[in-house]
């Protein structure tokens, strides 16, 4: 176990290691998420009462998932690394909070876009939707204090601490949020909570979730390696694979 | 000087204390080094203390920053039956919130200066280095900074609550809520503060970090109010504010000790 | 197969504007950064490349 823990702490093992994995999720990302749509938008029964307005659930509900765990990783990224020195996991932090601002965003239109059919509104303050615009000043907030620093390593430490804190809150968030919501406002319809789901509503959404935790993997993966390249350029072994790559590819030295 | 105080003590039990024994490596230097003069027992509370005693002295020489938030607390009221109408009953309804947001924005304004001054000064430094644990220090301070701004926030908060023509019966109720509430922000604003210290420009940055972990104790502070004005009962509300605190309290100084060291060791 | 046709497909029961605008959106936002991650990756591995050639040639000069 620890043994894997400190080979996983290398950045060349790790970029090996990566390389080999990742065709396997970006496969699977795309079988799932190809599946995914056309079962959802195509094959799914409408919804009785939301017609087929409904069908932006599958692009919502794996959003807002994607969003909250990607925040989860980060801090766990944030603290292994302050524990552990990893640095890539904090690679993978650095990689990650983008894409889960990305993913919030995502939750948040589609929120917006699904509340006019629904609400008459494109903006209802609804817990869930309340909550995601927090969760998404958070992402803004790490984002922007990792870009504050002028030296990596502060940089690094300070995102780490902050991920963490905000992990730490973002339960307390999310129950304040929803008791306040139903205390000012009672929930008379909530966009996605529906007591009972057919199996053909709900199997092509659990395809889509799945689709979408594939690409974050793969992608967090591909831009890791980018990360890892960045960071330790001046390497030996970076500039050994950089120099193996141009012997296997002289014809390719165009400017 | 307090300052000078807290230093002794320091360096005193520094050189035998064992948790920063690892600062002299060698058992080599730890032979040469003499026993210190004065064992203190409760280390810990003297330099609790001594942190307290200075930073209310020297936020207490600068008056004007610690009537700074008052005079932004009272000037943002006024603006609000400018902006939107003088009708009692209107401003009656949105006064609990507007009490609770503006008491809020007038902590958070004077954050920034929480470590500002004893980072640009060196003696943060100084409390970095010193063998009681930083967490407990910075509580100090954060206590300070409660007592000179949250808690004259929460006693003029009523003041200003007749203003916006706040129903009787809740008055009380405010002040206690704000005066739980801001100990709340006190502390996880150091958080914000403690990771910003180093920078040039973290004044707005400050404000996005701490902004968005401040709305739980907004929603049950404001709720408090909201609840007593109704006539509800308020203990729920405040059980709750005070269960945020104590979280607070529990979690807060560790992150803030963290990040003090990442701001400090660049 | 919930639709009849294809055009009834494309008009999602008079909610097309909500259903294709949060679909596209999505993908858009997939497809992009997919795409900026390659274009990271590539101009990385080209400015490696660079200095590497600047490295190696700096070592033939010298006699």
């Amino acid at each position: 176990m620890w043994a894997f823990i400190h080979k996983l702490g290398s950045p060349k093992w790790f970029y090996g290691i990566s390389a080999k994995l990742q065709p396997w999720f970006w496969a699977a990302a795309a079988l799932l998420l190809i599946t995914g749509s056309l079962w959802g938008l195509a094959f799914a029964p409408a919804d009785y009462q939301q017609g087929n307005s409904f069908r932006i659930i599958y692009v919502h509900v794996p959003a807002a998932f994607l969003a909250q765990s990607i925040f989860i990783s980060m801090a766990v990224s944030g603290l292994v690394f302050m524990v552990w020195k990893i640095k890539v996991a904090d690679m993978a932090a650095a990689v990650m909070a983008p894409l889960g601002a990305a993913m919030t965003f995502v939750a948040l239109f589609s929120g917006a876009v699904w509340g006019v059919p629904t609400w008459g509104t494109w903006w209802m303050w609804d817990a869930r939707l309340t909550s995601m615009l927090i969760l998404l000043f958070l992402y803004l907030g790490v984002i922007a204090l990792r870009g504050a620093f002028t030296s990596r390593d502060s940089a690094s430490r300070a995102a780490s601490v902050l991920a963490m804190v905000g992990v730490i809150n973002i339960p307390i968030i999310k129950y304040s949020v929803d008791w306040w919501y139903t205390l000012h406002q009672p929930a008379s319809f909530t966009l996605t909570s529906r007591p009972t789901m057919p199996t053909e509503m709900w199997l092509p959404l659990v395809i889509m979730v799945l689709g979408f935790y594939s690409f974050f993997i793969a992608l967090t993966l591909m831009r890791t390696r980018s990360e890892i390249l960045r960071r330790e350029a001046s390497k030996r072994w970076v500039q050994e694979l950089v120099n193996g790559q141009m012997m296997k590819v002289p014809a390719e030295e165009t400017r | 000087m307090q300052e000078t105080g807290l230093q002794e003590t320091g360096s005193h039990s520094s050189s035998h204390s064992s948790s920063s024994s690892s600062l002299y490596g060698a058992d080599a230097t730890a032979d040469v080094l003499p026993v210190p003069l004065l064992e203190h027992k409760g280390g810990l509370m003297i330099a609790v203390k001594a942190t307290l005693v200075r930073d209310l002295t020297l936020l207490l020489r600068r008056r004007g920053e610690v009537l700074n938030p008052l005079v932004f607390f009272a000037l943002v009221i006024t603006l609000f039956p400018i902006a939107i109408s003088p009708d009692p009953e209107l401003l009656a309804t949105i006064a609990p919130g507007l009490l609770w947001v503006a008491a809020l924005l007038a902590a958070l304004l004077s954050l920034d200066s929480l470590f500002r001054s004893d980072y640009d000064d060196g003696s943060l430094e100084q409390l970095l280095l010193a063998p009681q644990p930083l967490a407990a220090l910075s509580v100090a301070k954060v206590a300070v900074h409660w007592l000179l701004t949250g808690l004259p926030l929460a006693l003029m908060a009523p003041l200003l609550g007749i203003m916006l023509a706040l129903p009787v019966g809740s008055y009380a109720v405010l002040a206690l809520s704000l005066a739980l509430g801001t100990a709340s922000l006190s502390l996880i604003g150091a958080i914000g503060a403690a990771l910003t210290v180093g920078l040039a420009r973290g004044g707005v940055l400050l404000s996005l970090l701490v902004l968005p972990l401040y709305i739980p104790v907004l929603i049950f502070g404001a709720g408090a109010v909201q609840a007593a004005i109704l006539g509800d009962g308020v203990s729920a509300h405040l059980a709750i504010l005070g269960a945020l605190l104590a979280a607070s309290l529990m979690s807060a100084p560790w992150a803030i000790a963290a990040s003090l060291r990442i701001s400090i060791n660049g | 197969m919930a639709f009849a046709s294809f055009s009834e497909f494309l008009a999602m029961g008079g909610h097309a504007p909500y259903v294709w605008s949060a679909w596209g959106v999505t993908a858009l936002l997939l497809v992009a950064t997919v795409w900026h991650a390659r274009v990271e990756q590539r101009q990385l591995i080209k400015g490696l490349k660079r200095r590497a050639r600047r490295a190696n040639s700096l070592k033939g000069n010298t006699p």
